[in-house]
């Protein structure tokens, strides 16, 4: 399986029903295939961080085991909405 | 202390090998090794328990504190730094494969760096670097009664 950014994204809003989410790939800053991303989803609410990270490794167990590295940023649609007007 | 780590975790293979009859089990080779694999592993994950115990501040990094191999690794190293933190227990899993494979069943988390404040598992970098700029961090610290170098003297 060749992990791409689209497969990352697909996947995050399908199963974490994320709202919105932004993958990038960093691979050529990094050794190998490296992904950073921000994704904004409803069922973060109430969860803290490492629940939240753990989220996530969850949904993307399988892709996680293929890449090198893996940068998330994860936030609720208020705290999205938060930043995004600071 | 790597060398502390690789050396226990050789104590501890050699042990359980010794553990087994020199003569062959029944069941045929292979078995013997999958049991003697399966016990080391076992004896690794007994290991991280007792590591991440051991001290208050624990990081599984990539190289060392003073020469870390990896940017994120580097980015944990940087911000113990900046809050005064240097009497911590770093492993480097560049070191033992073992180890490497090890940490990642053990926290169920899966990329290096990995950070255990007071046994209890943080995360990786990003969590350290969102607790730091959050205050989280200086918080956590102080309530292992640890004094932030980022707190004003009062």
């Amino acid at each position: 399986m060749v992990v791409t950014a689209e497969v990352l994204r697909d996947k995050l809003l399908k199963e974490l029903e994320a709202v919105h989410v932004e993958i990038e790939d960093t691979s050529p800053n990094r050794c190998a295939a490296s992904f950073k991303a921000l994704i904004v989803s409803c069922q973060f609410e109430g969860k803290p961080l490492l629940q939240r990270h753990r989220l996530v490794n969850g949904c993307l167990a399988a892709e996680l085991k293929e890449i090198h590295a893996f940068e998330q940023k994860t936030l609720t649609p208020d705290q999205w909405e938060k930043q995004k007007s600071q | 202390m790597n060398n502390l780590i690789r050396a226990s975790v050789r104590c501890l293979r050699a042990g359980s090998a010794a553990g087994y009859p020199s003569m062959r089990l029944p069941a045929g080779p292979a078995s013997f090794t999958a049991a003697r694999l399966l016990c080391a592993a076992t004896d690794m994950q007994q290991t991280l328990g007792e590591m991440v115990k051991k001290d208050k501040v624990v990081v599984f990094i990539k190289g060392t504190p003073a020469q870390p191999m990896c940017g994120f690794s580097n980015a944990v190293v940087q911000i113990l730094r900046m809050h005064g933190v240097d009497d911590y227990a770093a492993y480097n899993v560049l070191d033992d494969q073992d180890l490497r494979q090890g940490i990642k069943e053990f926290s169920n988390w899966p990329t290096i760096p990995q950070v255990y404040l007071n046994s209890e598992f943080v995360g990786g970098c990003d969590i350290l670097l969102q607790m730091h700029q959050s205050g989280d961090l200086v918080e956590e610290l102080n309530k292992m009664g640890i004094r932030s170098a980022l707190v004003e003297a009062k």
